[in-house]
């Protein structure tokens, strides 16, 4: 088996990645390695062709290729090597990556540090249970998008989604200006997970109903599907009898929630959290094993691409300093949340310094405060006028609070 | 008094936006935005709505590109923008960037290649 | 003209085949559905029962000891992954013990080795995830797993490799005999010829052996819903959980699979519709009940899929293998413990077609050996290299999940019996069978399939007939 060795080693070309890439390289590291499965980089990001991208990281709107084209071309610009078409089969805990490639065939590299960026995945059919019959026509919502942005191709042509995710309202626009019927979009909650823009803007548009408190509970059709019953849910998410209606239509696109793809993080033993489904993390987005770095989607699932950008900046910088012993871990603490804030990232702070906090609450909130505190003294208190589930959300911590901890956790929460 | 309610699609932050009207349908105030660019957008869509189209054009080499109307189009013309954009074809090789389509559907607008292929 | 007519693509019509290839008889297949294995071998239980379950003296208890005994050397010629994880059927009370304890005694008088019953603690020390209110198991050393599907395109892509035939989607509709000679037609106007014919068309099968005449029995169908959760889920036990059966009726497992995942199911309920394979939120919520009692700690959060498999229930109670006209061979009713006991059946029909005059004799020329179909993942990281270095395609990952590359499913695409829809190709490699359920690599499959087929990629279905994958392209 051939071995190599790299300072830095980033696992995931998408937006992700390749912005840690572009940090590491101008914070002055040169010995930098992007594995990236797909044909080409930009991850999932190629196949995303609406626009809406990069207002905050480039003050214009892009559309998904552009974005990741704008980084892929600082990439080229900096000369930072990439591998594509090379999938990450094994990573361990001493920083070993196992990798496989036509040119290399199954290769060992043992990397100073290790970026995790791998990305999401969606959460398929199999997983919501959903009885009923198994034809062909039913696709998760990112499936969808691939044959149709990508390869051109209709899945079908009357649709119900499940899900009002961002890539299930996306895609209900999408399938409509291809020529689709979308009959109706069904949420499970009573609120959406997308954002209201893209309410607005994919199925008020275009006259397409969403069903808030709806679910899928019967599929129907042996070969290719035929028609899927719906039902209204009470407030335990349960089907409501009597409230059963049948849409017939030829395809159920689902978009019911992301999950970061950890399978790698796990085998190296990586400390989890189990809301986020990703790594626990520091400040430096550093995990609990010492070198390997997780940023994007693979850390927590983000709203928007920008962000993504600007965590995989802060980790880029982190394994550049940590390669180099300039990492000062001085105190630990962690941030407790009250559930209404359902996670931070990071979840641990060892630095004394500003630190952002990214948070998702878990319903929509009206009128809340955003209660930052060390013990029962209150840090900081932020007005909002509404929080819900499908936005993240941000707020510092300053570093003179943390300077003088004594607790050693703070707590983060929403109050009237 | 009229009024109009109206979701801000310029950024992700999407604010719900109230429009009043007088009597003669003039708008006399914009309330809920967060930056001067929801004001903007509430006095064109309660006017002349206009929208980004994006989708794909069949390439010469059989494959699809991304492609996207440089600037915003008025609402109403979205799905004749979308017969001009199914008929197009591309070079087989496109950058991003190049004009697919000069003027679509008379909108003076440009559609344009938003991939590399 | 062929020597024999083998109705029914699933385990048992395989083995069949093979047994008889074997011996030298030039067999066809016939299979109405678009793949092999689409029956009540698709979606079933996936054990190799050790055999105490069937009463002594019936052909199901023959057939499984003898099949059990039978299963890892077949399953080691045709390159099948096969696990010998043992099986523990729990109790919960009293009057299951006693339950177990004439389990025991029967197995014995089947001649099943390796039974022990065990108390709580001395279950705990080898199962220690084991319900709370499980009391008492019966152990069986000889249970074992592997999977059907897999079985079922090894026995007959190794027949074909041999030299039998197979015709998809050929739905038998009229079996004639005119001297001596049968002739089976198709619902498409096909004709085939043969001396004998095996019918081994699960549900179907009393409808086939009334079309020859044979209208003794009837078959119902009996669905069987399952979960299949995450590999990651799949290390709560290591040896098959079968509940005690009682006044309530067999219960469901809670088992290991070959490939790692967790399998529960399957509940029983008898239907009408032979074709009716769809799952019921009742059904899905009383697996997920049963499967808690039986084995705590299941991290349903890890669930991949449900489905329902048909098990073909005969009229008679047991196995229906007979001969109720010349050179006409019945397999039917073959529900559990039929996977296990197939190899056992293959063997008995080759010698009930010997009791009807057809000379069979074993071939020197036959090699029971066939590739295996996950040979690439077998292969240490060193032969990986020397692949990939010869043939570039095994480097291209396509099912990021199961981890599958492009070499392997054009492997699959091009090794008999071949595939020519995407659930097709994710039996034959488990592209599309992980965690993300083809989420990523379906539209990279139907390139493929497209390309290896020579078919526009509209035309590629997930499993034949209507069920097409994509139903046109956007831009002309």
């Amino acid at each position: 088996m051939k071995q190599i060795e790299k300072e830095l080693v980033i696992i995931g070309g998408g937006p992700a990645g390749l912005a840690a890439a572009v940090a590491a390289y101008d914070k002055g590291l040169r010995d930098i390695l992007i594995l990236e499965r797909d044909v080409a980089l930009g991850g999932i990001l190629r196949q995303c062709i609406h626009n809406g991208f990069g207002l905050h990281r480039f003050g214009e709107e892009l559309t998904g290729p552009e974005y990741a084209a704008r980084y892929e071309q600082q990439v080229k610009e900096r000369g930072i090597p990439y591998m594509t078409e090379t999938m990450v089969t094994e990573l361990r805990a001493d920083r070993t990556v196992v990798a496989r490639s036509a040119a290399m065939g199954i290769f060992e590299i043992k990397a100073g540090a290790v970026i995790l960026a791998m990305g999401c995945r969606e959460r398929p059919k199999g997983a919501l249970g959903i009885a009923g019959t198994r034809p062909a026509g039913i696709y998760t919502a990112g499936t969808a998008q691939k044959f149709v942005n990508m390869k051109g191709m209709m899945p079908g042509k009357e649709v119900v989604i499940l899900g009002s995710g961002d890539i299930g309202l996306i895609m209900a626009r999408r399938m409509t200006l291809e020529g689709a019927r979308v009959k109706a979009v069904c949420e499970l909650m009573p609120y959406s997970g997308g954002l209201a823009r893209n309410i607005e803007q994919c199925l008020n548009d275009f006259d397409i109903p969403l069903l808030l408190s709806h679910t899928v509970i019967d599929i129907h059709g042996k070969e290719r599907l035929e028609a899927v019953t719906i039902a209204k849910v009470d407030e335990r998410r349960r089907p409501i009898p009597g409230t059963e209606q049948t849409i017939p239509c030829d395809t159920l696109l689902l978009s019911c929630g992301l999950i970061p793809e950890n399978e790698l993080t796990a085998q190296a033993g990586v400390p989890m959290d189990r809301i986020t489904n990703g790594a626990l993390v520091d400040g430096d987005r550093q995990t609990e094993i010492p070198g390997v770095f997780a940023c994007g989607n693979v850390l927590h699932v983000h709203d928007l691409v920008d962000y993504v950008s600007e965590e995989a900046a802060i980790a880029g910088e982190a394994a550049v300093r940590f390669l180099r012993g300039e990492s000062k871990k001085s105190i630990l603490v962690s941030v407790k949340t009250d559930g209404k804030v359902r996670y931070t990232v990071p979840q641990i702070l060892t630095e004394a310094k500003d630190t952002r906090l990214y948070f998702r609450v878990s319903d929509v909130f009206r009128g809340k405060k955003i209660v930052l505190k060390a013990g029962d003294r209150v840090l900081l208190e932020k007005k909002t006028v509404k929080l819900a589930p499908g936005e993240m959300e941000t707020v510092t911590v300053k570093a003179e609070w943390l300077s003088e901890l004594a607790e050693g956790e703070i707590s983060i929460s929403l109050s009237d | 008094m009229k009024e109009r309610n109206l979701t801000c699609i310029v950024c992700p932050r999407g604010c719900a936006l109230t429009v009043r009207f007088d009597g003669a349908g003039k708008i006399t105030s914009v309330e809920g935005n967060a930056c001067k660019r929801g004001v903007v957008y509430a006095e064109k869509e309660c006017t002349h709505p206009e929208r980004t189209v994006t989708s794909t054009v069949r390439t010469e080499g059989g494959a699809v590109v991304a492609v996207k109307t440089a600037t915003t189009v008025p609402k109403e013309k979205v799905f004749a923008v979308m017969k001009e954009i199914n008929a197009a074809r591309a070079p087989r090789s496109v950058s991003i960037g190049d004009v697919i389509i000069e003027n679509v559907a008379g909108t003076g607008v440009a559609v344009v290649a938003t991939a590399n292929i | 003209m062929l020597d024999g007519i083998i109705i029914g693509g699933g385990v048992i019509g395989g083995m069949v085949a093979r047994e008889l290839t074997a011996y030298g008889a030039k067999v066809a297949i016939v299979e109405k559905a678009h793949d092999v294995a689409m029956g009540a071998t698709r979606a079933n239980s996936a054990i190799v029962h050790a055999g105490f379950d069937a009463k002594e003296g019936t052909l199901k208890a023959r057939f499984n000891v003898r099949g059990s005994e039978m299963m890892r050397d077949v399953c080691r010629e045709l390159g099948v992954k096969y696990k010998n994880n043992g099986s523990l059927v729990v109790g919960f009370s009293e009057e299951d013990r006693q339950t177990l304890a004439e389990l025991k005694a029967r197995g014995e008088k089947n001649g099943v080795k390796e039974l022990s019953l065990l108390d709580r603690e001395a279950l705990l020390k080898i199962e220690p995830n084991v319900g709370d209110g499980v009391t008492c198991a019966l152990r069986a050393g000889t249970g074992a797993i592997v999977c059907p599907y897999e079985l079922c395109i090894a026995a007959i892509g190794n027949a074909m490799d041999n030299g039998a035939e197979l015709f998809l989607g050929f739905e038998v509709t009229a079996i004639e005999e005119k001297n001596g000679v049968y002739t089976v037609t198709a619902k498409d106007g096909r004709t085939l010829e043969a001396s004998f014919i095996v019918n081994c068309a699960g549900v179907y099968s009393d409808k086939i052996a009334a079309m020859a005449g044979d209208t003794s029995f009837s078959v119902i169908p009996r669905r069987g819903e399952y979960m299949l959760l995450d590999k990651a889920a799949g290390g709560v036990i290591t040896h098959t959980v079968f509940r005690c059966p009682s006044k309530m009726g067999k219960g469901i497992l809670v088992s290991p699979t070959v490939d790692g995942n967790l399998l529960l199911g399957p509940t029983a309920e008898n239907i009408e519709d032979k074709t009716d394979v769809k799952t019921t939120a009742e059904g899905l919520a009383k697996v997920r009940l049963q499967a808690n009692e039986q084995v705590k700690s299941i991290d349903f959060s890890k669930s991949i899929t449900s489905f329902a498999g048909l098990r073909s229930v005969g009229s008679t109670g047991d196995f229906i293998i007979n001969v109720p006209r010349a050179r006409f061979v019945n397999a039917a009713g073959i529900e559990s413990p039929g996977l296990s006991s197939a190899p056992a059946i293959a063997e008995y029909v080759r010698e009930l077609l010997m009791g009807e005059g057809i000379a069979l004799k074993k071939r020197t020329d036959f090699n029971p050996c066939r590739r295996p179909m996950h040979e690439f993942q077998m292969m240490t990281n060193d032969e990986k290299s020397a692949l990939i270095e010869k043939d570039p395609t095994y480097a291209h990952v396509i099912c990021r999940c199961e981890t599958i590359s492009e070499g392997e499913i054009l492997a699959a695409l091009r090794a008999n019996p071949k595939p020519s829809d995407v659930d097709g190709v994710k039996r034959r490699t488990r592209s599309g069978m992980g965690r993300c359920q083809g989420g990523f690599c379906t539209p990279y499959i139907v390139e493929l399939i497209a390309k290896e087929l020579g078919i526009d990629e509209t035309e590629v279905t997930k499993f034949g007939g209507a069920s097409k994958m994509n139903v046109g392209y956007t831009k002309k």
